[in-house]
């Protein structure tokens, strides 16, 4: 995983709540076995008004003064639904890098954090407030610092968020979380050869009493 | 031969009110001076108890490394995991503990094979070389046993009551209703998990849901889960995980409890959980060859349960009483009514974004505030999905489907759970039902539950679905979905509008 300390740049809201994987990134772009393209994907029930890739000058993303968005903030539950990744994917692929919303779908959360996409909860009165900025104008500068746990809004007020700090470091450092599990393999050995005698119904292959 | 009659247990749930206070406190003390004298262990959830089972090692910071019991892959989220293990030159460690089954990608008509929509085949075929090379079971296009990975995981005793279950689709919480905890990965945790065996988590909260009450007559499982649903919001569970427990879970079929589980992760349910009982061990004994002594594995199981003083972070309670067939209006599963309701007026208490939210929903779906639902013209009925479409769903449906016809204009599909299912089903003669009535009869997938294939609702068109998303462009981008019990989608296909069930069901 790529290292991230801070994202800065253009920041565009989605006013709503509960944004589902599926809005993000619908059925017909996970018909891959590749993790790359998928950019022109994202939103594109919203982005496009058909086939042919017409902007549809009514979605928030596709205004000029959004063009460049790297950041999204957003209402509560942001990536509710299904587990697909390809909707953490198409946003890196798309150019946004960060995602602050209130909450967010348990599985996306995980997903961003796992490829660097900086899914940050703020409280819901302060990405009210955000968003509300967002969509007043003119300025839409952001910049989410995770070495210092701050948004900065478009303002230059700073709002401080938590984020678990492990999952900090790992995205800070750009760790390989597969390496760092497989150091613990004599671990992993241990539990198994145990658990294959305490419960040797969960052991596929294991000779009937 | 497996007899239920001697494996007989006594119901935890012990409703408790402001009466038991007293007691509470007492034994709260008792307990207090136990623990600190290292006499008792402390009461744990269902979970907790799955949880200390599972681990491998604690980590800083609150983390543990779990093991992973059994996983299971399929077309659409594994192909990439894959990949990256093959960048890095690693190795699937525990193939022995993987089964893999195409379903969300292959086409369903009668006498399929690889061939989908386009781009679908290299995933089929990725799969396919993938689990070959790795050494890990796979249920192939053709295979008896191949359907909906969740299906078919519980129906050949794969996942059994105890386990740490991983999948990459977030469906995989309809397998807690053996009694295990399963939950939905992404790909990144999928390569994790073929790599090590293991996942690093923090462990989430402990929920849980008490239903009580008797379902109505036509009142179904999926009825239950959506009136659920619409009582405590989609994301009322906030990535944790949900204990379904009461007298009517108590007393629900296995296959209503896969049911039940399946749409926790719409309430944003990371997992949907119940205790294994007597059900759960009846159906397990019928499963695929198990190769092991049941009995001793069952006086394990037994004491998965919820204690009785055990503390969950968050508390929720239902009740069946009055609860009608139920059918989703809007953009969420939570955006849900009884069937002779009418789309709800946003309450004038309704914050800005609710008010919005709820606008564009009615937006998308063609509605207004006020509106009843019954008789709403549909243009398609899917009865499928790993939510709805075992042998009791679609026997559900065809009771309801005998001796009608499908109205004109309307595309019904049965799309069955596993292959399995579509068997057991045609020896019933529920396939000559459905096809006389006018329904297609297919092979199983995912089918137009995720609309990946080429089983689609078109932009603008109606669609009272046995799934479990109606969200935006789920079906097919403008698809606008309905979700609903099998009865119901039977009824509304008759109808040709969305229609009470209870109308075709006999007393």
């Amino acid at each position: 995983m790529k290292a991230v300390r801070s994202v800065a740049g253009p920041a565009v809201p989605l006013g709503r709540g509960d944004i589902d994987t599926d809005t993000i990134i619908p059925q017909n772009w996970l018909i891959t076995t590749e993790r790359d393209g998928l950019g022109i994907g994202l939103f594109s029930n919203w982005r496009y008004l058909d086939n042919n890739f017409s902007p549809n000058p009514a979605f928030v993303m596709n205004e000029p003064r959004f063009e460049g968005a790297r950041i999204i903030v957003a209402g509560p539950n942001y990536g509710c639904g299904s587990s697909r990744e390809h909707a953490v994917w198409a946003h890196l692929d798309y150019g946004i890098e960060a995602v602050i919303a209130p909450s967010f779908g348990p599985i996306f959360f995980d997903n961003a954090l796992k490829n660097g996409l900086l899914a940050i909860v703020l409280s819901a009165q302060d990405t009210t407030r955000l968003i509300a900025q967002l969509q007043a104008g003119p300025r839409n500068q952001m910049r989410v610092s995770l070495d210092r746990q701050e948004v900065l809004g478009p303002d230059s007020q700073t709002y401080r968020f938590a984020m678990d700090e492990k999952r900090r470091q790992a995205i800070m450092q750009g760790e390989d979380d597969i390496a760092a599990t497989l150091r613990m393999s004599a671990a992993i050995d241990a539990f198994q050869n145990e658990d294959r005698l305490r419960q040797p119904w969960l052991w596929p292959g294991t000779p009937k009493a | 031969m497996f007899r239920s009659s001697s494996l007989k247990w006594t119901a935890t749930y012990a409703p408790r009110g402001v009466h038991g206070l007293i007691d509470i406190q007492r034994q709260a003390w008792h307990t207090c001076s136990m623990l600190t004298s290292g006499l008792v262990k402390l009461p744990s959830t269902l979970f907790e108890k799955l949880w200390k089972s599972r681990l491998i090692a604690e980590m800083d910071g609150g983390w543990a490394l779990i093991h992973i019991d059994r996983h299971l892959l399929h077309d659409l989220s594994s192909p990439q995991a894959f990949s990256g293990l093959r960048r890095e030159g690693r190795r699937v460690r525990s193939p022995e503990l993987a089964m893999a089954v195409p379903d969300h990608i292959v086409d369903t008509h009668i006498g399929r094979d690889d061939a989908t929509v386009p781009g679908g085949e290299a995933m089929i075929v990725s799969l396919r070389s993938n689990a070959r090379e790795a050494g890990i079971k796979l249920f192939d296009i053709g295979d008896a046993y191949q359907g909906i990975v969740h299906v078919v995981a519980a129906e050949r005793g794969v996942v059994l009551p105890g386990m740490a279950v991983a999948c990459g689709d977030s469906h995989t919480c309809t397998l807690g209703a053996l009694g295990c905890w399963a939950f939905g990965i992404g790909t990144s945790e999928v390569e994790h998990v073929l790599a090590t065996q293991t996942l690093v988590l923090r462990k989430p909260a402990s929920m849980r849901m008490t239903v009580r009450g008797r379902l109505g007559k036509g009142v179904t499982a999926k009825d239950l889960a959506l009136g659920i649903i619409a009582q405590i919001g989609v994301g009322a569970v906030q990535g944790g995980v949900l204990e379904f427990a009461g007298e009517t879970v108590e007393g629900l079929s296995m296959e209503e409890r896969f049911t039940l589980c399946n749409m926790g992760i719409e309430a944003s349910a990371r997992s949907a959980m119940i205790a294994p009982d007597d059900t759960t061990f009846q159906y397990v004994a019928e499963k695929a060859a198990l190769q092991f002594d049941l009995a001793d594995a069952i006086t394990d199981w037994r004491t998965l349960r919820t204690d009785a003083d055990a503390v969950f972070d968050e508390e929720f309670a239902f009740d069946c009483a009055g609860l009608e067939p139920q059918i989703s209006w809007g953009t969420n599963p939570g955006q849900t009514v009884g069937i002779n309701q009418t789309v709800p007026e946003t309450p004038g208490s309704a914050s800005p974004r609710e008010r919005d939210a709820a606008r564009r929903a009615m937006d998308y779906m063609g509605l207004v505030p006020g509106q009843p639902l019954a008789a709403l013209p549909v243009h398609k009925v899917f009865i499928g999905s790993c939510t709805n479409a075992r042998l009791s769903d679609l026997q559900s449906a065809a009771s309801i489907v005998a001796g009608h016809r499908v109205a004109s204009g309307v595309q019904a599909l049965v799309v069955p759970g596993s292959s399995e299912i579509k068997k057991q089903a045609e020896q019933l003669g529920l396939d000559r039902i459905f096809r006389e009535a006018g329904f297609e009869w297919r092979e199983s997938g995912c089918s137009m539950c995720v609309g990946m294939n080429a089983d689609r609702v078109e932009p603008g068109q109606r669609c009272v679905s046995t799934s479990n998303r109606n969200f935006e462009g789920r079906q097919g981008p403008g698809a606008r979905t309905h979700l609903a019990s099998p009865a119901t989608a039977a009824a509304s296909a008759i109808v040709g509008a969305i229609a009470d069930c209870r109308e075709f069901v006999s007393a």
